[in-house]
């Protein structure tokens, strides 16, 4: 039962072949059109104007940022006191009359068939007042053919596995209830490890072919790929000849690299609180789409989406893991509707590592081919990565779309093991296959002696990345690099290298919000949109003050609301993007609905009136300048709204990508093996920057949950029992402040004439994808030695000192 | 495993009043029963007259039950008395009670929240008697007798605390849900330590993880607030 819609197949298709689409409505041809000028460009390098034809209703151009009150500033985060002061209201917190509290009893073997459940005692314990067996059990790949699993119960395909749930009035009497429900297993032949996995005699996860969807985060896989045994795929991917490319090349560097699978950690963990009424079924969810948590729950049960509300007022992080209801959802939605009472389950910890979610690892064998001036010839990858027991371990997204080629050849493979399922996370495949392919083209510099920069320069014709470049070439950063390798003497060694990110425009038309003014001269806007920390409800609020002219923090924000408009599910970076030019042309057209409701009562002809700095103005000076709030006083009803709704991007012809260049200065211990992240110096892009504040601190995650995916994180499985053996926080190692490296950000406005407000997203593009290989880089620079395996642990460091890995047999 | 976070190593030692007596015993003692004491039997166990100031926290129905010299309390509901933000609250729960669950479940308090709910995160990080401690690993049994703040009580008649101010005006924070936290652990150290540098904000916080990797502006609010104090 995997979310499906029409946004989330766009995504998963992007994710596989690189292509840009979007979705076109057809009533957008229908549309009488005007001609307006739009900047275009970076500011200071290659900013002009370009023409657009866009819809006649769209409000005037936005200048460039500089030119704007409140948009393009770093307003202060709209919800930040009520954070701040434990205000903020979370899935975790929130506290219902009568409300129990549900524990899942969780498989406690990595393969079996559940024989019997037996809940007998469970149901007898006191305080316990509702048990469920699981009889569908959400996540991971789905077999073609279900036919040949004939089982009662869920087969159980990792350790972790949600079995049963037990709702009681105290959490305690829950957690003690749930140990007392007796499973009983008949235990099948596991395999944790991927390239045991991937042996022709291995333990098979799904009796046949099994296909996962993807989430509007992105993540799943191909369904139409073969599968042999555990391998799923491969998915192929051809442009022009492979072999007479390479053949045609001055240069092959060729390197075999390996990630580890990274959990989302998010500090929330997944859960939900579910209020069951006859004719409401009332959810709250820690979740990046309340739109798709409804939308799972009512095909679940059945019942119409009208009746199922969900509310999301803050949430604790995703990363990518949090889309639809899940197991959490539906089973609590099951107890509260069998036990007449509100149900809160939330995962703990460890459920939270093993059951709801990871970053696949990959395996890759990458070969590029160039020229002497460092022009590539062709790019080919064959890859395997794990998700657990589901897909989307593809890796080719980097390779694919960074750099022009003569030739591609992609084969992405992924490899059933008995481990939780994958789940989109933060720019899903494109931390692993940028690590790969990032360090590939600096070893391409090194053996053509070319500067990294300028081989990027030859081959990476994006223009902003170019001005990216350029200022890193600048920086006093880069210019402190010393082009040799392993130029220090003493046993700590500094280096400095860089690598590129890119990720992609994907719009969400499910987007669409309505601005209220109020008789009194309050504002507020709505949408179903939730802010899972990037800051979209201060963007809504800056918007309205531009529009208005009223400060951000007096205006009222609605969100994370099913009851409001449509809004996207935050997956891929498509939440500003698509929402604010929905929220923008609402708010134009309540402004203007506004001005022409209460300019009789000015004496002023509506197209003659203006709104700036809280006032009403005449244009032509006919009449003196009234208060916003004043003139709100003569609205003739209470309430002046108008909704809207996402039109397509202005430009569709335009393939739209996003990146930036990640630098990092390293200290390697040579005597230690520890790598050291001093500074980085990220410059960014994201088309109109809506409050560079907010992206800068996106930018500041990415670049630490790159380093602590590159240095520190693991999970890690026993082979023998199939157990995850770290699955908490002290023993799942995440940097923390004394790995945070000085970090510069620079942002770049890239402004892109697609839409009324010209914003697009950074959560994916922020760091993550690109500070791996950026550290990869300069540890060379540092060592002399190219580190293909994350996480690059001590051991690992030593090891690669001790041996450096042979040039690979495929160049 | 103690409860407390790794002191500082330039926090100056508290005036002799302020002191817990915790320091001088490594075991924290809290009107005479000891976590020690608690942890070596299965209910609240309780043993000789030295003991007996600590009960005057316990109301009359849920008194201890004497038995061959031993105080027993719980496993069933006891109730207690709890001085949280400088107000007295009387609650009912079991002796295994954490601080985090007394404070968000039975007061709920939801602004401290539970992370890991075993101490490797510090997201339920609240003070007692200014010394910030995990809540998941204190039991609320162990706060009897302490004044415990949490990030409700550090702003004051509704006005934001400096650092809180600071917070929102650095961007300190993402999804917001390590803040709390965050916000006592820095608190914490501007108590001690007026003027920190920034590695001194960089260990106080060494055990505070923020999974939106916010570290940079988090330095930087505390380190305002460091400036701008006229200590």
């Amino acid at each position: 039962m995997a979310i499906r819609t029409g946004e989330n197949s766009l995504v998963q298709g992007l994710m596989l072949d690189g292509a840009l689409s979007q979705e076109a409505p057809n009533e957008a041809a229908k549309v009488d059109k005007k001609t307006v000028k739009m900047p275009v460009g970076v500011p200071g390098y290659t900013l002009q104007d370009e023409s657009r034809e866009v819809p006649v209703t769209e409000p005037p151009v936005w200048p460039i940022n500089k030119e704007l009150k409140c948009v393009g500033q770093p307003v202060e985060r709209w919800d930040g006191a009520a954070k701040v002061s434990g205000r903020a209201r979370y899935t975790a917190d929130v506290q219902l009359p009568g409300m129990l509290y549900a524990k899942f009893v969780n498989a406690s073997v990595p393969h079996a068939k559940v024989v019997s459940v037996d809940t007998s005692a469970a149901e007898k314990y006191p305080g316990v007042k509702g048990v469920h067996v699981i009889q569908h059990v959400l996540g991971g790949a789905v077999l073609r053919d279900p036919a040949l699993e004939q089982v009662k119960y869920p087969v159980v395909r990792y350790a972790g596995q949600p079995v049963a749930a037990v709702a009681a009035v105290t959490p305690y009497a829950a957690e003690e209830a749930a140990a007392l429900v007796k499973v009983q297993y008949e235990p099948m032949p596991f395999v944790v490890d991927m390239d045991q996995a991937r042996a022709a005699n291995a333990p098979l996860v799904f009796p046949g072919a099994a296909d996962q969807a993807g989430t509007a985060g992105g993540g799943g896989g191909p369904r139409d790929v073969s599968q042999t045994g555990n391998v799923h795929g491969p998915s192929i991917k051809k442009q022009g000849d492979i072999d007479q490319s390479l053949k045609d090349s001055d240069a092959i560097v060729a390197g075999h690299y390996v990630t580890q699978v990274q959990t989302h950690s998010a500090l929330e963990t997944h859960g939900v609180v579910a209020d069951w009424k006859p004719d409401m079924l009332t959810v709250w969810a820690s979740t990046q789409g309340t739109a798709s948590v409804r939308e799972e729950l009512s095909a679940f049960f059945n019942i119409p989406a009208s009746q199922v509300r969900v509310i999301t007022e803050y949430m604790g992080g995703g990363f990518g893991a949090k889309f639809g209801a899940g197991n959490p959802g539906v089973v609590a939605a099951a107890l509260s509707k069998k036990t007449g009472a509100p149900i809160r389950l939330m995962l703990d910890r460890e459920e939270e590592h093993l059951s709801v979610g990871n970053r696949p690892s990959s395996d890759q064998l990458l070969r590029i081919g160039a020229k002497k001036d460092g022009e590539i010839t062709g790019i080919q990858l064959v890859s395997y990565g794990t998700a657990g027991c589901g897909t989307g371990a593809g890796c080719a997204g980097p390779a694919t779309n960074l750099y022009k080629y003569a030739a591609l050849h992609t084969e992405e493979n992924d490899v059933f093991i008995n481990a939780g399922p994958g789940a989109a996370m933060r720019a899903p495949g494109h931390p692993q296959g940028a690590f790969a392919l990032e360090q590939t083209i600096d070893e391409l510099a090194v053996k053509l002696n070319m500067d990294p920069i300028d081989l990027r320069d030859q081959s990476d014709p994006h223009p902003v990345r170019r001005v990216e470049r350029q200022m890193v070439r600048e920086s006093d950063l880069w210019k402190s690099r010393n082009p040799k390798a392993a130029a220090d003497t003493g046993p700590v060694k500094r280096g400095v290298g860089l690598a590129q990110s890119v990720w992609y425009r994907f719009v969400s038309m499910n987007s669409s919000a309505e601005v209220r003014v109020h008789k009194d001269g309050s504002l507020e806007v709505l949408s179903a949109v939730q802010d899972i920390g990037s800051g979209i409800k201060t963007i809504m609020a800056q918007i309205l003050s531009e529009q208005f002219g009223v400060p951000p923090a007096q205006i009222s924000v609605k969100a994370g609301d099913t009851n409001y408009p449509a809004g996207p599910n935050s997956g891929g970076s498509v939440t500003t993007l698509s929402l604010t030019p929905a929220v923008r042309d609402a708010a134009w057209q309540a402004s203007q609905k506004f001005l022409a409701d209460v300019a009789p009562a000015l004496r002023a002809q509506p197209d003659d009136l203006v709104l700036v700095e809280g006032e009403v103005r005449s244009k032509s000076g006919k009449i003196k300048p009234v208060s916003f709030r004043r003139a709100a006083g003569k609205m003739t009803t209470d309430q002046i709204a108008a909704q809207s709704k996402r039109i397509p991007d202005y430009d569709r012809s335009k393939y739209l990508t996003y990146g930036g260049v990640d630098v990092a200065e390293v200290e390697v211990d040579t005597e230690l093996g520890r790598i050291h992240v001093k500074r980085v110096l990220s410059v960014h892009d994201c088309g109109r920057p809506m409050n560079p504040s907010l992206v800068i601190s996106q930018i500041n995650g990415g670049i630490m949950q790159g380093i602590s995916f590159t240095l520190f994180e693991n999970r890690l499985l026993d082979p023998v029992y199939g157990l995850m053996v770290n699955p908490n926080l002290e023993t799942y190692k995440i940097a923390g402040s004394r790995e945070t490296p000085q970090i510069d950000v620079r942002l770049v406005e890239a402004y892109i004439g697609q839409s009324s407000t010209d914003a697009s997203g950074i959560g994916e593009a922020a760091g993550v994808v690109s500070i791996g290989a950026a550290i990869g880089n300069a540890v060379y620079n540092a060592i002399g030695v190219r580190i293909r395996r994350t996480p690059m642990t001590p051991a690992v460091v030593l090891a690669a000192l001790r041996r450096p890995p042979q040039e690979m047999e495929l160049a | 495993m103690s409860a407390h976070k790794t002191p500082h190593p330039s926090l100056p030692s508290p005036k002799e009043e302020d002191q817990p007596e915790e320091q001088a015993t490594g075991d924290l003692v809290r009107n005479g029963i000891t976590r020690r004491g608690f942890l070596k039997g299965a209910g609240l166990t309780a043993a000789g007259t030295a003991l007996l100031d600590g009960v005057h926290a316990f109301n009359a129905e849920a008194a201890p039950v004497a038995n061959h010299g031993v105080t027993v309390l719980g496993p069933g509901p006891v109730q207690v008395q709890l001085n949280v933000n400088g107000k007295e609250h009387s609650i009912q729960i079991e002796p295994r009670t954490t601080l985090a669950e007394a404070l968000r479940i039975q007061l709920g308090m939801t602004g401290t929240k539970i992370v890991c709910d075993r101490g490797s995160c510090s997201g339920c990080t609240v003070w007692l008697d200014k010394m910030p401690v995990n809540s998941c690993t204190v039991l609320a049994i162990d706060a009897i007798g302490h004044h415990v703040t949490t990030i409700e009580g550090l702003s004051t008649e509704g006005a934001l605390h400096p650092l809180q101010v600071a917070f929102v005006k650095h961007d300190a924070l993402q999804c917001g849900f390590c803040t709390p936290g965050m916000v006592m652990s820095c608190a914490a150290l501007l108590e001690a330590n007026p003027k920190p540098t920034e590695q001194d904000v960089r260990y106080a916080i060494a055990g505070n993880l923020c999974r939106c990797g916010t570290y940079p502006r988090i330095f930087a609010a505390t380190l305002e607030v460091a400036s701008s104090s006229k200590v």
